[in-house]
């Protein structure tokens, strides 16, 4: 097998302060730091939260190397989003240039700027905060912070755990079409019958993955227990504070200058 | 440890949901506690069945229905969970956590053990199977068998009174078979716990056994006691039926060396490598020899695999040079790496270790008609060749059966099959005997010297020490070392 492993395990000091940050709180922070994001449409706000986040990089324990090697998904997404609300967004302001249903307005280009913005102000946090996370660590913080039922966590966590065996599967059956004489052309038909087989795969490794786990008595009648305690802490309460205020910050800067704008206004 | 418990089979039979036979049927014994038993029985005759049974996992209606009684020190096995702990075939498939520590914590944390108790007990068990590995240490990163050695070690943490082991080193190398059996032996034997073994190969087990029971296909048991008794009764009838009876002959001439003479493939300074990987064996210089078979033995992670893959021409040299003779040239040169998909067909065919990647179509016969369709054979041609293949590998009745359904040994004849079917001139093949039982073992192998008595080249990578003795005209080893490989000497 030759999974390539997270980044975890390659990070061998776990001592920035994030990491004594439960996975739990991470969520919640996620939940803090992005609904105000969603509910307003202004510049101002989130380049606040960016710059406020990538000032706090090295407590999250994530090189800036990897930050940036996360980070290609969003600029190149930044850009598509921004350029389809240049065109289209409801005109408004000076008119600079029109082309069949596209105007691009002063109104328009606020908006671009706003919204290409908003991508990284959404992501970056995502990328700070979930790159470290362990599968196990989440899994014990879902079942005995949240108090999620353990049969349900524990079957996703197993289940993303295939999740790796899946790009091996892939890599292979590629090489056995090659082999087979039908990897030459029609790429498109490939695709789909190749994800077919690999759909039937995931159905039983599936099925075999959770008789192993039965075979080990999971689902008996007994109260589990967890071999990792999962806690919160002082550190929590620290870092969910945090959030908050860089929120505050962010949005309490967009009211001041003048340019806070919620969704739709 | 607890010591072992009894387990007692009366009339007992279990029929999967939506099948019409019964998997088992009126299976009847008395198994004592500590006592060692290995099972057999041909392919087919209920022998996971009869583990999962005892393992408690049998359950619920929807799921089958069962007849008479299975119990462990007299309860019912399907309210004993946790008084017996099963270890799959896959190793791959029984890690359930990422990290070391945390897998073999899973079954204590199921059976509601205290915290402390768990992680004394994860220690406990991981120095009696030998794995003295970090508990942070990635599974993924184990070797097949330190992966079955953690298997076990998470069910010997659950302090089991019953431990079943369902073909544990059918896919292991010959190194990680005997780690495995040795980590058996010393808990196993030494706490007194009742083992039950199901293993095609039962000459790993036959001297730490002291009872086999051999199923019966149609119910029942065929034979049942010890096992010098039952192999010298049962012999002739369990080698039949597919089981690796110590001492059986196999009744094969062995391969004798290659004469020099023509090179179909020849290795100049290679290196492989999977495409993004790091290059795993450099300084390669090797020539495989037309018309004849080489076989390609070392331990696991020597490169074997992605030695296959590149000489097969399916993943390109990462240094120096590999070239097919000139009489195989295609229209981009003599590398096979460069030869397009359609050319590669007729020049150098490969069987894959997990004959399912290879598998693209419904039915067995729509399979073994992939190669001769994509040479552009007309149907009259194509369909010759299909039953002829059909009838060589005693898959006549399966023509259209689903690939996926069939039992392990079809699948692999079958894989063996969707390559003949475009008649290569050069056969890479991984594992080819992986998992067989005797019957398809010497199905297979035959087929290999037939087709190397035709002319065909054969490049075989294996494990199997009978593979070697019987197909390996050539003998190529990769040592330990990360460089290049030896030539060995069939007497070796």
């Amino acid at each position: 097998m030759s999974v390539t492993t997270p980044d975890i395990s390659a990070a061998a000091q776990r001592t920035a302060f994030l990491d004594g940050v439960n996975p739990v709180s991470k969520i919640l922070a996620m939940v803090v730091l992005s609904i105000p994001l969603l509910a307003t449409i202004d510049w101002v706000s989130s380049t606040v939260a960016v710059a406020i986040e990538l000032a706090l990089v090295p407590l999250c324990g994530v090189a800036v190397r990897d930050v940036l090697r996360r980070s290609i998904p969003l600029l190149a997404f930044a850009p598509i989003a921004g350029i389809s609300m240049l065109l289209y967004a409801e005109p408004g302001g000076r008119i600079h240039a029109q082309f069949l249903l596209a105007t691009v307005s002063d109104d328009s280009i606020a908006l671009a700027v706003a919204v290409a913005l908003r991508v990284f102000a959404l992501g970056l946090p995502t990328i700070l905060l979930f790159s470290r996370v362990d599968a196990t660590e989440l899994a014990d913080g879902l079942a005995q912070v949240a108090r999620l039922p353990s049969r349900f966590v524990l079957g996703v966590v197993a289940g993303v755990r295939l999740l790796g065996l899946f790009v091996d599967d892939w890599r292979s059956m590629e090489l056995a079409r090659r082999a087979r004489g039908v990897g030459d052309a029609g790429v498109i038909r490939r695709f789909f019958s190749m994800a077919f087989v690999l759909l039937v795969f995931a159905v039983r490794r599936g099925s075999k993955l959770a008789t192993a786990m039965e075979a080990r008595g999971f689902g008996a009648d007994v109260e589990r227990t967890w071999a990792r305690p999962s806690r919160l802490s002082w550190r929590d309460g620290v870092f969910l504070l945090g959030c908050v205020c860089i929120m505050a910050a962010a949005t309490g800067t967009a009211v001041a200058v003048g340019s806070f704008r919620f969704v739709g206004s | 440890m607890a010591g072992g418990a009894r387990v007692v089979a009366s009339g007992w039979g279990w029929r999967h949901a939506g099948r019409k036979a019964w998997a088992v049927a009126e299976l009847s014994f008395d198994i004592e506690a500590g006592e060692r038993v290995l099972v057999l029985g041909a392919s087919g005759a209920g022998k996971s069945t009869l583990l999962a049974g005892i393992a408690g996992l049998l359950g619920g209606d929807d799921e089958g229905e069962t007849t008479g009684e299975l119990r462990i020190d007299g309860v019912d096995a399907r309210s004993a969970r946790g008084r017996s702990g099963l270890v799959l075939q896959d190793p791959d498939a029984a890690a359930v956590f990422s990290r070391v520590g945390d897998d073999v914590a899973f079954g204590c944390e199921n059976l509601g053990i205290e915290r402390e108790e768990i992680w004394r007990r994860v220690r406990r068990s991981l120095d009696a199977v030998g794995l003295g590995v970090d508990l942070d240490r990635r599974t993924a990163e184990l070797s097949g068998g330190e992966k079955q050695r953690l298997a076990i070690a998470g069910v010997l943490a659950m302090e089991p009174r019953v431990i079943l082991l369902d073909e544990p080193t059918a896919n292991l190398d010959p190194a990680g078979v005997l780690d495995v059996r040795d980590a058996i032996e010393r808990t196993v034997v030494r706490e007194g716990t009742t083992l039950v073994v199901v293993e095609h190969r039962t000459e790993i087990w036959a001297d730490l056994m002291t009872r086999v029971i051999v199923l019966d296909p149609s119910g029942g048991v065929l034979a049942d006691g010890e096992p010098d008794a039952v192999f010298a009764q049962e012999g002739d009838r369990l080698a039949a039926a597919g089981v690796w009876v110590p001492r059986h002959p196999i009744g094969m001439p062995l391969a004798l060396d290659a004469p020099a003479g023509a090179v179909v493939l020849e290795a100049d300074g290679l290196a492989i490598g999977r495409p993004g990987a790091p290059v795993v064996r450099s300084a390669i210089d090797l020539s495989i020899p037309q018309g004849h078979a080489t076989v390609v033995v070392g331990p696991n992670g020597a490169g074997k695999s992605t030695l296959a893959l590149t000489l097969a021409g399916l993943i390109p040299e990462r240094e120096g040079l590999l070239t097919g003779a000139p009489s195989l040239a295609g229209r981009r040169g003599q590398r096979p790496a460069q030869w397009s998909s359609r050319e590669l067909l007729t020049r150098i065919g490969t069987v894959f270790q997990d004959p399912e990647h290879q598998f693209i179509t419904a039915t067995v016969r729509d399979e073994l008609a992939v190669g001769p369709k994509a040479l552009g054979l007309g149907p009259a041609e194509t369909e010759e060749r299909v039953d002829a293949l059909l009838a060589a590998l005693g898959l006549g009745a399966l023509a259209l059966a689903n690939p996926f359904t069939l039992s392990g040994g079809q699948k692999r004849r079958l894989s063996v099959g969707t390559v003949l079917a475009s008649r290569p001139a050069v056969m890479v093949l991984d594992e080819p005997t992986f998992g067989q039982d005797r019957v398809s073992w010497i199905r297979l192998v035959e087929l290999l010297r037939a087709e190397v008595a035709a002319g065909t080249t054969v490049v075989a990578v294996t494990h199997d020490a009978g593979v070697v003795a019987h197909l390996g005209e050539s003998v190529v080893e990769l040592t330990g070392a990360s460089q290049g490989v030896a030539l060995r000497g069939r007497a070796a």
